[in-house]
């Protein structure tokens, strides 16, 4: 494996008493993914909130593209190309995709000689557009709020956001909640061609069989410490259960 | 193998489990699907106010000369021109409160900010003209006091609500009572008189005058020396007062509807949290958008002190609710999102129309609150149901 794209080492994170995350370590190389596994509370959200810069760690450090980093806020980590997609997406269900995609950077054009600044809603909904095709995703109409779309269509949106800003770092959690059968495919169907495209994917996730299906490694934490790391061609089900639940534990690598 | 059975039966545990959500979908999906009457419903809904006002209109243009033996007219310039004048205030206390309201906030002291607007310009006024300065420069000066001292009261809204997160309910009913006491105290009792006389053109004057019949004529820019018949029969054809507020309408439908700062405030109407972690500076725009709101009744107030040629203190007291019927008649949600310029200003000629209207018919002033009031309440019946027609889930109220 050529250099890790991140590598997180002996992370800790406190709250009060409460030790979420205990030392962790782990790498993602660039075009893997890797699974995030874990009962509710085994500390998975709040691992990834500190590589992502909404907390930040007590101990440890973080190594982004070969170099350390500690990022301030969410939009210093996006900055960097780390791009969050958490299970509310984030996205404003009032306006439509081009706004959505754009949001918060929006693409401004100079008017009446570059007296007035206003909104180059053409061009961002011809960039929309043309990320959402090269995603092979299907949504009926731009113009229109995506209050009206599916939850599948929303998450593609949120994933189409992050792949225009070009995302290095892919971090999803839990993307098939609340999804239906079909629109879970499409979600992995995107996870799939995200990696394809060669950007690595972290998948924050307690459903056994998304994890299986579409990473290429596994780690399992259970009360805020890292139980087992697999590559998810040599395990199973069965055996990563018995991790989530606390009944087996490897010793930390 | 046992790993695989455990496998398969997570599977199938999903499988069963999204049975259900795939009904669920199916639902969804055939409510998308909408019939034709569905659609009509839909369509009704969005362009309702715009039937309203016509059909509104329409019943007055035809009741009026019946109800008076034919002696009075609804539809006269002078009566059009009427109705221009009297939304005037209501329109400008409306236009930033839709700016606030989609951003799923409130303004309660638009009301009183137009009142202290008032008192400041017209002292900012006479202080200007009594040191020397020629009336229009003095004009100008009573515009950089009012807006400027309202401007002052939304930046005070607006840091309270946005860095020190008191809801801004709250906060603006707090300033709005501050703001009460600050322009009778200033106004040494409620109104501030001896303004310069020539004031009175700025507040009155128009566009055009329009003399019909013979001797008459339509006269630009400049107010015709007539007397007698001629006088009585000459139109007022968009006083200035009336241009401003189109300015300004003109320049909240830009600023609203083609800026980063318009789609901002939609962003923080349907979503803070999306609007936060997008990198939307959300703070410095709910600030701004205080400031906007206060700055459009700050004119109103200016406009209220040229008209009257006095400042007053009780100007704007009852103009408060008046404008929040305007934008909620104009279709903007009160949860925040969503609403159009243009829809506030449907809904303030929805309510000059009918007070005009009603009064010509010689209905008792007292009626005017209680249709008011009745169309304020359909109109967001109307909005819910569609609501319910395309199946939008429904959003708390925030802030």
């Amino acid at each position: 494996m050529s250099d890790p794209l991140l590598s997180v080492r002996n992370l800790t994170k406190v709250f009060g008493g409460l030790v979420a995350v205990d030392s962790v370590s782990f790498d993602v190389a660039r075009g893997e993914v890797v699974g995030l596994l874990g009962d509710n509370g085994a500390g998975k959200s709040t691992l990834i909130k500190c590589v992502s810069g909404v907390h930040a760690s007590e101990e440890g450090e973080i190594v982004f593209d070969g170099e350390p980093v500690a990022f301030a806020s969410p939009m210093d980590a996006r900055r960097a190309g780390i791009e969050t997609i958490y299970q509310d997406l984030a996205l404003a269900n009032n306006l439509d995709v081009g706004a959505n995609i754009f949001l918060g950077r929006e693409v401004k054009t100079r008017r009446l000689g570059g007296l007035v600044q206003t909104l180059d809603d053409k061009h961002m909904r011809e960039q929309s557009r043309q990320t959402i095709d090269s995603l092979q995703i299907r949504i009926p109409t731009l113009t229109e709020p995506i209050e009206k779309l599916s939850g599948g269509q929303r998450q593609a949106v949120a994933i189409a956001r992050a792949v225009y800003w070009d995302a290095r770092l892919m971090i999803m959690d839990e993307p098939t909640n609340n999804l239906g059968v079909p629109e879970q495919h499409k979600v992995l169907d995107l996870i799939r061609m995200l990696k394809r495209r060669g950007v690595p994917v972290i998948l924050i996730t307690h459903v056994m069989p998304d994890a299986l299906q579409v990473t290429d490694r596994i780690i399992v934490m259970h009360r805020g410490r890292k139980v087992a790391e697999k590559i998810t061609a040599h395990t199973n089900a069965e055996e990563l259960v018995q991790y989530m639940v606390g009944a087996r534990e490897d010793a930390p690598t | 193998m046992a790993g695989a059975q455990a496998l398969k039966n997570s599977e199938d545990q999903v499988l069963s489990e999204s049975a259900s959500k795939i009904a669920l979908s199916r639902d969804l999906a055939a409510s998308a699907a909408l019939t034709p009457s569905q659609r009509a419903a839909i369509f009704l809904s969005r362009v309702w106010a715009w039937v309203f006002l016509g059909l509104m209109a329409l019943f007055f243009v035809v009741s009026v000369p019946l109800a008076t033996g034919g002696s009075v007219s609804f539809l006269t310039i002078r009566n059009s021109q009427n109705i221009l004048v009297a939304i005037i205030p209501v329109l400008l206390l409306g236009l930033g409160q839709t700016f606030v309201i989609i951003a799923a906030g409130i303004d309660l002291s638009v009301g009183w900010v137009m009142s202290l607007a008032s008192v400041l310009s017209a002292l900012a006024l006479r202080g200007a003209f009594n040191s020397g300065l020629p009336l229009f420069p003095s004009v100008v000066a009573g515009l950089a006091g009012g807006v400027g001292g309202a401007a002052l009261v939304g930046f005070v809204n607006g840091v309270i609500i946005a860095k020190l997160k008191v809801p801004a309910f709250i906060v603006t009913l707090g300033t709005s009572f501050i703001t009460r006491g600050a322009a009778y105290l200033l106004s040494e009792n409620s109104t501030v008189i001896g303004l310069p006389f020539g004031l009175r053109a700025y507040g009155n004057d128009a566009l055009l005058y329009y003399i019909p019949g013979a001797g008459g004529g339509l006269y630009f820019l400049h107010r015709p020396e007539v007397g007698g018949e001629l006088l009585r029969h000459m139109d007022i054809i968009f006083p200035y007062p009336v241009v401003v507020t189109a300015v300004v309408v003109a320049w909240a439908i830009f600023l609203l509807h083609r800026t980063q700062f318009g789609r901002h405030t939609y962003a923080i109407g349907g979503g803070m949290d999306a609007a936060v972690r997008s990198g939307i500076p959300v703070d410095r725009r709910i600030i701004q958008l205080y400031i906007l709101s206060a700055a459009t009744s700050g004119v109103a107030g200016w406009l209220s002190t040229l008209r009257f040629t006095a400042g007053s203190a009780v100007i704007g007291d009852p103009l408060l609710l008046s404008s929040i019927a305007a934008v909620i008649i104009g279709g903007v949600s009160m949860f925040g999102g969503s609403g159009t310029i243009i829809g506030t200003v449907i809904g303030a000629l929805i309510i000059a129309v009918l007070t005009t209207g009603l009064v010509m018919l010689n209905v008792e002033a007292f009626w005017q609150f209680i249709v008011v009031g009745a169309v304020v309440i359909i109109a967001v019946l109307i909005d819910q149901s569609r609501d319910l027609i395309i199946g939008r889930t429904k959003r708390g109220l925030r802030r």
